[in-house]
């Protein structure tokens, strides 16, 4: 018996409130060394599997602490990057402040320049990822 | 106005927007295959939806006086889900139905791996079935997904002219425009795309190559966009056979190439209205047709 026993199935099997739940499990186990190799596999199978959705609670809920820690760049980018445009706010995302780097910006800054050119608001959490004015792009921490 | 709108899920509408997108004009239209919000988690259930797209939805359309075609793929999220990549196997025997004018949408949502290889095996299937090809643009990162895009398109060897790059906008028109492409563009009621930013587009940009549709589906979409924006037009100054060119000569000269457009009205339905008919000096301005989604007559 492990964390997450039948984790898969119980999303595969769930309804979205149940998926979310599974979610919310591999957050809470994250960082406790409960997870094994293939739980943590699978667990990434449906973290993706959940950034695809068009539900704001699903994307959120997917981009926790679990993907914080062992979610791959690029799709932790685009998972930021939807939430900007589901307009979930980003306190939702777990170590944004460590993993945020200059593509992340490269691609802030791209869509604050469609906006400006649509004559739309760029929203708060979009200008928050955006290059430090003045500052050059060195934020690869 | 006698408008085509080149890509609209009709499946997510109901029978009142068949109603009054004919009464706006709307005589044709396609529907691209896409993302139904749910995951598919088969091969059946594509095999089933593609069957609904050529049969039931098309008779649901022609008893409205609107003649129904549609694109088959395998969309650009559900191209990242194993279970679902084996349709792709499935697609060569839809596309040699009638109904099937072209490919798609196919194109990036979060610019994977596997994303890359289902668009090259889609434009590759537009080459060897000679049929036009209906890329999305990717919502997230537009313009690095959209230059991207237009590399795998130059690579695949496909004619730039049988393609179409999908819900373009200030920051990617340009550059999609010079590859030789079609431009497309989706109307929304307060994101993609608005009449009044496509008017500015046009008259910057032009009339050719582009065309313009409403994308209407199960989210926030108005399927008489395409006829407002014709009448934003006429507002702006454009003539009645600009309106033309961009809402119906447009996406008919790009989807015949599939050498299957049937245009002919619908026993017991009118053509809608062909510029001549308003043209000279007594064109319609402010397209009164267009704005008033009046229902006269059910179809049924
Ligand atoms: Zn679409």
């Amino acid at each position: 018996m492990t964390a997450t026993d039948g984790m898969e199935a119980r999303y595969r099997d769930g309804d979205t409130e149940q998926r979310i739940a599974v979610l919310e499990d591999l957050n809470r186990h994250a960082y406790d060394g409960a997870l094994a190799d293939d739980e943590r596999e699978a667990g990434l199978g449906l973290v993706r599997d959940a950034l695809r959705a068009n539900d704001p609670r699903l994307v959120s809920a997917a981009m926790g602490a679990f993907a914080g820690r062992h979610l791959g760049d690029h799709d932790w980018r685009h998972g930021v990057m939807k939430l900007v445009f589901m307009e979930v706010p980003l306190t939702t995302v777990d170590r944004l402040v460590d993993r945020r780097d200059a593509e992340l910006s490269r691609m802030a800054a791209d869509l604050a320049e469609e906006r400006e050119a649509a004559g739309r608001p760029v929203p708060d959490d979009l200008r928050s990822l955006l290059p430090p004015v003045g500052a050059a792009r060195e934020e690869g921490r | 106005m006698r408008i085509f709108d080149p890509h609209i899920h009709m499946s997510s509408r109901t029978t009142d927007d068949y109603e009054a997108m004919y009464a706006a004009g709307v005589r044709a239209l396609v529907e691209p295959s896409f993302w139904l919000g749910q995951p598919r988690t088969s091969v059946g259930s594509f095999v089933d939806y593609f069957d609904a797209l050529t049969g039931w939805e098309r008779f649901r359309a022609s008893q409205f006086g609107i003649r129904h075609h549609c694109a088959v793929a395998l969309n650009p999220k559900e191209a990242n889900d194993a279970r679902c990549r084996e349709v792709l196997a499935e697609l060569p025997r839809f596309l040699r139905r009638e109904s099937v004018v072209a490919i798609g949408e196919t194109g990036y949502d979060s610019m994977t791996a596997e994303e890359d290889e289902v668009l090259e095996a889609h434009l590759a299937l537009g080459v060897e079935h000679r049929l036009p090809v209906i890329v999305h643009t990717p919502h997230r990162d537009k313009k690095y997904g959209t230059r991207r895009t237009l590399e795998v398109i130059a690579e695949s060897g496909i004619e730039p002219g049988l393609v179409v790059l999908d819900h373009l906008n200030e920051v990617t028109i340009e550059m999609v425009k010079e590859s030789g492409a079609w431009m497309g563009f989706s109307i929304y009621p307060d994101t993609k795309m608005d009449p009044h930013r496509m008017v500015a587009l046009l008259q910057r940009y032009g009339t050719e190559r582009v065309l313009v549709n409403s994308a209407a589906d199960w989210g926030r979409s108005d399927p008489l966009l395409t006829a407002k924006t014709g009448a934003a037009m006429l507002d702006a100054g454009f003539d009645a056979a600009d309106v033309d060119r961009v809402l119906w000569q447009n996406p008919v000269e790009f989807f015949a190439q599939s050498g299957r457009l049937d245009l002919t009205p619908l026993p017991g339905f009118a053509l809608a209205n062909a510029p001549e008919t308003f043209s000279g000096n007594s064109v319609r301005r402010g397209g009164a047709d267009a704005t008033v989604p009046a229902v006269p007559e059910a179809a049924r």
